[in-house]
């Protein structure tokens, strides 16, 4: 979960990092006050829980009132990285040549923290490792082995970091460790990392990801989560389900969807497009989450816009006649009118598909394609039909 | 480091064992031909889950028992300490089953794993089957419609998709020589790649299929090792569909702007040489092929 950058400037500044005194406002007077007061030029910076917002626009330096009450009129309310514009972050200008970049973030491959440094920070990291290969040095570090101060210094000095400012650039990434293993982070990354005249460290922007896992044990770290992304832009149905537990992602097609674990459930989606279909929605009831199987089906039917079911469903953990039953109870109790196609295999199949044919009448395709084309074709007959 | 997968007769360790999923799939695992020796479950020392002993600490179980794996059916914040448990009480294989670790957990479970070259699956792994031998985890091992022995060695992030294709590879008269599930985090203890390479490398192993999907470089990790191999890997990578920016129900499944998609993992996979099918039951017939080549 990425955090807005007030956000993260403030765990940085509690871990020993210095960031500049800014302003959060939520109005262009606002805006333009806050830039009197600290005096202009100023940054007015979009607060948005993703990254990319320098290329889109979305920082801006402005050197006068009226200036900044412009900037701030078109940012708020304005969508950057699939995020409503809410609130801005207004802070003084720090004059610095150099802009360094330091992070710290899991790393999958290797299975461990690393610590990345760059003396060519200032642009975006994906950009910087395209076109200067080479140009970020990393530091594998290990959680219960700690962080060596040693491995730190050379780790800069090998970034080519101006000999004067290792000391400061080393003493910043001891910083950004510390925030890292401290709020169970996924990533702490500053960019840019700068040292003014006076030799002081400045964080001019923060990027850190908090693991959802990690959050029942950091209560205080809650509130600083600002836009859940898969909570964002969410229709009613989105939260519905999520208040019952369930993963659903809304999509714009017409072939309701109804599978078992996230692998299997993309799949589905996918073999449905590929055949031509539209998928209505991502639901998984896999899982811990099998035995919702009845609210699944509730919550796909109640989308207007779905006009076949596709139940697939393929058991390893997850008991198919649980799953079934789940289905089979959903459409006993709710009137519909869309038709329903079953694909049932693995864990509890036999009983499963007794119970779809006994209790619906429905008999499941052995072939998952052949229940996916079945699907696509009713919808498509369904639409064709004039329903709508 | 230990191998992901073990010997036929192993002396296997459940952790967790006394709750009801973990005593439900203990007796799945027995009924595929595993040897559950000996569970844990803190203060139900004693008890006895089915056959199989129940045990206060690790440390007593190994006492009285060998066993090179364990099995754990822990929760999420509990799992770390578990793990750890095992490892010092000389546990050398860990089946991390549990979804919603802390990353960090993780991360520190590896670190300490490491030290020592044990070797983890997962975590969010539906465990390994080896058809005849052995089922870890929660996978249906014991399914003669699902799992059979034959040449077929498969790969897979998911659980359930996994399935789907052992299902389809079974279905087509192939049987699998081990379903490795490495699990859907995006950081997990084994790699697809390093799942592919010990496949390739086992005499009952004639094709390698990697169910992957979208999210992290995993699979393009593994494709760098695919084309030195002499085995021919096909496969499938869920999730290109899916839209961008959110996550596919495994915390590792998320594209992120240019990160992670489908498109690159089978660009990837075909610079390799391996054929990417674009549906589940395409797999079976690219399996023939591939034999067929062989």
């Amino acid at each position: 979960m990425m955090l807005e950058e007030h956000a993260g400037k403030l765990l940085l500044e509690q871990h020993g990092l210095p960031v500049p005194r800014g302003r959060q406002v939520t109005s262009a007077t606002e805006a333009t006050d806050a830039g009197t007061m600290l005096g202009f030029p100023v940054m007015v910076k979009a607060q948005v829980p993703a990254g990319g917002r320098g290329k889109a626009g979305g920082v801006q330096k402005v050197s006068s009132a009226t200036e900044a009450g412009d900037v701030a009129t078109k940012l708020l309310g304005s969508t950057l990285g699939g995020h409503r514009v809410e609130r801005l972050l207004v802070e003084p200008c720090v004059d610095h040549d150099e802009e360094y970049y330091v992070a710290v973030l899991d790393d999958p491959l290797e299975r461990s923290p690393v610590v990345l440094c760059s003396a060519a920070g200032g642009m975006d990291i994906e950009a910087l490792e395209r076109d200067q290969p080479g140009s970020v040095h990393r530091l594998v570090a290990g959680l219960d082995r700690g962080l060596v101060a040693a491995d730190v210094d050379a780790l800069v000095a090998r970034a080519g970091i101006r000999s004067e400012h290792v000391p400061a650039v080393s003493r910043a990434i001891g910083a950004l460790w510390e925030c890292y293993r401290a709020t169970d982070a996924e990533l702490v990354e500053v960019n840019p990392l700068v040292i003014d005249a006076a030799g002081s460290l400045w964080a001019l922007d923060a990027k850190v990801a908090l693991d959802e896992a990690a959050l029942p044990r950091h209560e205080t770290l809650r509130d600083l989560v600002t836009g859940d992304p898969d909570a964002t832009d969410a229709g009613n149905l989105e939260a519905e389900a999520r208040a019952q537990g369930l993963l659903f992602i809304e999509l714009d097609g017409d072939v309701g969807i109804v599978a078992n674990g996230a692998g299997l459930t993309m799949a589905t989606l996918d073999v449905v497009t590929h055949y031509g279909g539209r998928p209505a929605n991502f639901l998984e009831v896999g899982g811990d989450n099998y035995t919702k199987a009845r609210t699944g089906v509730e919550v796909v039917l109640s989308n207007p816009r779905v006009r076949s079911l596709l139940v697939n469903f393929c058991g390893a953990f997850a008991r198919t006649d649980v799953m079934a039953e789940g289905v089979v109870q959903a459409l006993e109790s709710r009137p519909h009118t869309v038709p329903v196609f079953f694909s049932i295999h693995g864990t509890g199949e036999e009983e499963a598909v007794a119970l779809v044919q006994q209790r619906l009448g429905a008999t499941p395709y052995p072939d998952m394609d052949d229940a996916v084309r079945a699907a696509v074709a009713a919808a498509r007959a369904s639409t064709k039909g004039g329903v709508e | 480091m230990t191998k992901i997968v073990p010997s036929k007769g192993e002396g296997v360790l459940v952790q967790g064992i006394t709750g009801r999923q973990a005593s439900f799939w203990t007796d799945r695992m027995a009924e595929a031909g595993t040897v559950v020796v000996a569970g844990v479950s803190p203060g139900k020392g004693g008890r006895h889950v089915g056959e199989v002993p129940v045990y206060d600490t690790v440390a007593q179980a190994t006492a009285d028992h060998a066993c090179t794996t364990s099995v754990l059916f822990t929760p999420p914040m509990a799992t770390h300490a578990a793990a750890v448990e095992a490892l010092d009480a000389g546990v050398r294989r860990l089946v991390l089953l549990t979804e919603f670790i802390p990353r960090h957990d993780t991360l520190r479970i590896l670190e300490a794993a490491r030290a020592v070259d044990a070797r983890v699956l997962g975590p969010n792994t539906a465990g390994l089957v080896v058809p005849g031998e052995c089922s870890l985890g929660i996978m249906p091992g014991f399914a003669p419609s699902i799992f059979g022995s034959g040449p077929v060695g498969v790969v897979s992030r998911s659980g359930s998709l996994g399935c789907l294709v052992c299902l389809e590879v079974l279905g087509a008269g192939f049987g699998q020589s081990a379903f490795v599930g490495v699990g859907g985090d995006p950081v997990v203890g084994t790699t697809t790649r390093e799942a592919v390479e010990e496949l390739a490398g086992q005499a009952q192993t004639e094709v390698i299929v990697v169910v992957g999907e979208v999210g992290g470089v995993m699979e393009e990790d593994a494709a760098e090792a695919i084309t030195g191999l002499d085995v021919p890997v096909v496969a499938f990578i869920a999730g290109g569909s899916a839209p961008p920016g959110r996550r596919m129900g495994h915390a590792g499944a998320i594209v992120a702007g240019d990160r992670g998609t489908a498109e690159g993992k089978i660009a990837a996979l075909r610079a390799a040489g391996a054929e990417v099918v674009d549906t589940p039951s395409a797999v079976p017939g690219a399996v023939a092929r591939a034999l067929a080549r062989g």
